[in-house]
């Protein structure tokens, strides 16, 4: 670890006091944070502990109240994204800010296009500059590509290149492993490695401790608006990271044998199902009260599976029954009609209306209970989403504020505090905890538990080994669309051990 | 407004977080139109109070001019609410004027009635077809449209004015009085009334605006999104029939013209009333004051002498001013 601070070279980012509130309550309270040279720096919280408000106060998006920002030991003031982009403070998005119909250089050079004689953009001067940018990141993209026609990995790269090409001295990224395979992933670590070497700073927001652990050198957690501590990783355990950043212990980790095992009945059984190239010829059955966890990489068939059932996706062969009687799931309506809901992979474009209050989107399938004639009732509609957001203790102080307002974690129980309402018999949760942060994830992964526990059946969906081992009574690999391997909980017993499966290594 | 009307107090240990002061978030920017109507309002009637523009004739003259235009608006309301565009709303009206006026003559009244209701269905049944099922934008859709109803309408009548000349239609659709109110006037108040309602109060409306508010999210949460775009655009074209009825029994006669340029009005007035242009929010009763903004805008610049072309201007210019400070930010 290559980790200078001696006194000559000042940090990249020092910030240090820095308070900020909204509409009076106050979110940031005299933090403190810095980020050495050529450091990579892991940042870690709760729901509403301040990080992203932190964050973008260094990028520029919003205004401190008061507080120092250095960076390289020069004092600075940002009032709009440009001024920090010029200062050296490049982020990588978590959505990503790339326009698909243009190619990998344009979108790189978007907004400082070369030019040439005329103001012409010289797009071959582009081009050459962006394969400069990628051969300095050693990694292999073509510029001329349309950014649409790539996959999300090469997505993050052009954005990593887009703000290299700025000269960013300090890159900020939040949840980058989100959405990438596991080699994907580990490429991404590799030229995380390359850029510290030349002295790049990196903000590395992530919930996954193993990522923190392999690529950060210090950490810090923020707890309600502080900074809780700063420690290099050396120096503290995952234990006592994960408590500062709950606040207590936890055992939601843990996988909890369910109470009787046997005496259950078959609530959903597939057959031969196929759909396009990415599912082929899948069968299995959820009893009441159990939970599948299916598991492979990205682009393994599972999500799809999910479509399948849910009546997104249309078969082309196979059989889906439901309590033992065969269900044409040719659209969403009917899957719900029996009694099946999901939870999308993608809450804010699949799963809200993100400018509609938090009221209106979990009333959105419930329309019919709240009819009197042929109106819709206000009353019992404020009574029946109060009680929804008290039974899965949604954090809002005024439901009728737009949904888009809540935090990750909370816009994640909306959703599912929606489908809930429904009371159907058969739960697909796609990545139910994805961008939520651990104390959330926890009560989710209760929230899963219960459900089965009354007799729902469940099917999760996740790309973390720790979160499926820890709710799956059953977990089914899918590689290439195929049902790869079937594994009970008790033949599992480490995530190495999946992660292998999931891998293809091994009988 | 005060803190204590509304705060609901049973919603119990879910209830923490950020609570600031319930005036701060009053969004004045949502009702922006209302307090449009009301400046511009004092403004004619302190300027042209002696030009006669607070007289019962000419307040109940503004409401008579803004009825055509707001019945086909509501329609708007819906489709931009969705996420749609309708811009065949205006030559619908003419075709439908048309049509009815030629239907009474040679069938009678009910026929008559039923011929320019017809009309408007068929035209939303295709629009909506059009969009809903082969997925073609809107905006082409009801472009081609606008030229398809507008040549129809010219060429089934030579170009001519159809008179209609049954005294029960024109007393019903438009030249006739309830009282001291026009019948235009109570046309308007149904319309927008059933309109209002059933967007705001209904499941078919609530349905509308989560799929102009988020297609995906509305689809996988069971809403058969293709039939409420196919319903809007027919509602729509069906409502703008209707408006093309009223200009026949006012004018008594039916005429390609009637409706011409309409569908920019009603646009205009949707928008002015707070309506999304990108969809998932709309307010028909919003629709129906930037309605009368429109027309009280037109009548007082009339009564101030100012000619067509200049009015032109102006209109534009303070259409352009309030949807301006309208915008969030």
């Amino acid at each position: 670890m290559s980790m200078q601070q001696d006194a000559s070279t000042p940090p990249a980012v020092e910030m240090r006091g820095i308070s900020k509130a909204f509409d009076g309550v106050v979110v940031l309270n005299e933090v403190d944070f810095e980020v050495a040279a050529g450091e990579v720096h892991a940042l870690a919280g709760g729901n509403g502990a301040g990080k992203s408000t932190l964050m973008k106060i260094l990028q520029g998006v919003y205004t401190k109240d008061s507080g120092t920002i250095r960076i390289d030991g020069r004092d600075v003031s940002f009032s709009s994204i440009h001024d920090a982009k010029a200062a050296g403070i490049g982020m990588v998005f978590q959505e990503f800010s790339l326009v698909p119909s243009l190619t990998v250089a344009q979108n790189i050079f978007l907004t400082h296009e070369p030019l040439g004689t005329g103001g012409l953009i010289r797009d071959a001067e582009a081009r050459a500059r962006a394969r400069d940018v990628f051969g300095q990141m050693e990694v292999d993209v073509d510029p001329g590509a349309t950014v649409a026609d790539l996959g999300t990995a090469y997505w993050q790269l052009t954005e990593i290149a887009k703000a290299m090409a700025q000269d960013a001295r300090v890159l900020i990224m939040d949840e980058p492993t989100a959405s990438l395979a596991k080699h994907e992933a580990d490429q991404l670590f590799e030229l995380v490695a390359r850029l510290k070497a030349r002295g790049i700073s990196v903000i590395y927001i992530s919930h996954r401790m193993d990522e923190v652990y392999r690529i950060a050198d210090r950490i810090t957690i923020l707890r309600d608006g502080g900074r809780l501590l700063t420690e290099r990783l050396s120096d503290v355990t995952p234990e006592e990271i994960v408590e500062g950043i709950v606040g207590r212990q936890i055992e939601g980790l843990t996988y909890q044998e369910p109470a009787d095992t046997d005496r259950r009945d078959v609530l959903l059984e597939a057959r031969g199902l196929t759909s396009g190239s990415r599912v082929r010829d899948v069968s299995f059955s959820l009893h009441t009260g159990e939970i599948i966890g299916l598991a492979g990489l990205m682009g393994s068939g599972r999500t799809e599976l999910a479509r399948c059932l849910f009546g997104i996706d249309p078969l082309d062969a196979g059989q889906i029954l439901v309590h033992g009687k065969e269900v044409d799931l040719s659209d969403p309506r009917a899957a719900i009609q029996a009694g099946i809901a999901l939870i999308p992979e993608d809450r804010r474009a699949q799963g809200l209306v993100l400018d509609h209050s938090v009221r209106t989107n979990l009333l959105l399938p419930l329309l019919g209970r709240i009819r009197r004639g042929p109106l819709l009732d206000d009353r019992a509609g404020r009574a029946l989403a109060d009680s929804l957001i008290e039974r899965f203790a949604v954090k809002v102080a005024n439901p009728g504020r737009p949904v888009r307002l809540l935090s990750g974690g909370n816009q994640q129980k909306v959703v599912i505090a929606k489908w809930l309402g429904t009371d159907p018999d058969v739960l697909i949760m796609d990545e139910p905890t994805a961008g939520v942060d651990i104390g959330t994830k926890t009560e989710i992964l209760t929230m899963i538990r219960g459900l089965a526990r009354e007799g729902k059946g469940v099917i999760v969906i996740s790309s973390e080994y720790a979160e499926l081992l820890a709710v799956s009574d059953r977990v089914l690999v899918l590689r290439d669309g195929t049902l790869h391997r079937e594994l009970a909980r008790r033949d599992v017993t480490d995530e190495e051990s999946l992660q292998l499966a999931v891998q293809g290594v091994g009988s | 407004m005060t803190n204590t009307s509304t705060a609901p107090t049973r919603r119990g240990a879910g209830a923490v977080a950020a609570r600031p002061s319930r005036l701060a978030g009053l969004d004045w920017r949502r009702y922006v139109i209302y307090i449009g109507f009301v400046v511009v309002f004092l403004f004619f009637a302190v300027l042209l109070g002696d030009e006669g523009f607070l007289s019962a004739n000419n307040l109940l003259n503004i409401l008579r001019q803004t009825a055509t235009i707001s019945v086909i608006a509501v329609g708007m309301t819906y489709v931009i609410a969705c996420a749609e565009i309708d811009l065949s709303v205006g030559s619908v009206a003419g075709l439908a004027s048309v049509v009815t006026a030629m239907a009474l003559s040679h069938w009678g009244l009910v026929p008559g009635i039923v011929a320019g209701l017809a009309v408007g269905l068929l035209v939303g049944s295709i629009n909506g077809g059009l969009v809903a099922g082969l997925g073609i934008p809107s905006f082409l859709v009801t472009l081609g449209m606008l030229g398809i109803a507008v040549g129809v309408a010219q060429w089934i009548t030579a170009s001519a004015p159809q008179p209609i000349l049954s005294y029960a239609y024109n007393l019903v659709f438009g030249s006739g009085n309830l009282g001291p109110i026009p019948g235009l006037v109570v046309w308007m108040v149904i319309v927008v009334s059933v309109g209002a309602v059933v967007l705001a109060k209904t499941r078919f409306g609530r349905q509308v605006l989560a799929t102009g508010g988020n297609r995906t999210a509305a689809e996988f949460t069971g809403i058969n999104t293709k039939r409420i775009k196919f319903q809007v655009l027919l509602l729509s074209s069906t409502v703008a029939a209707l408006a093309g009825m009223l200009y026949a029994g006012r004018l008594q006669s039916g005429r390609f013209q009637w409706g011409a340029g309409d569908e920019l009005s009603a646009i205009a007035a949707v928008i002015l009333g707070g309506t999304s242009l990108f969809g998932g929010s709309g307010s028909v009763i919003g629709t129906l004051f930037g309605a009368l903004l429109i027309s009280l805008i037109n009548n007082g610049l009339i009564l101030a002498g100012l000619d067509a072309s200049q009015q032109q201007v102006v209109r534009g210019a303070i259409i352009i001013l309030a949807v301006a400070l309208a915008r969030k930010k």
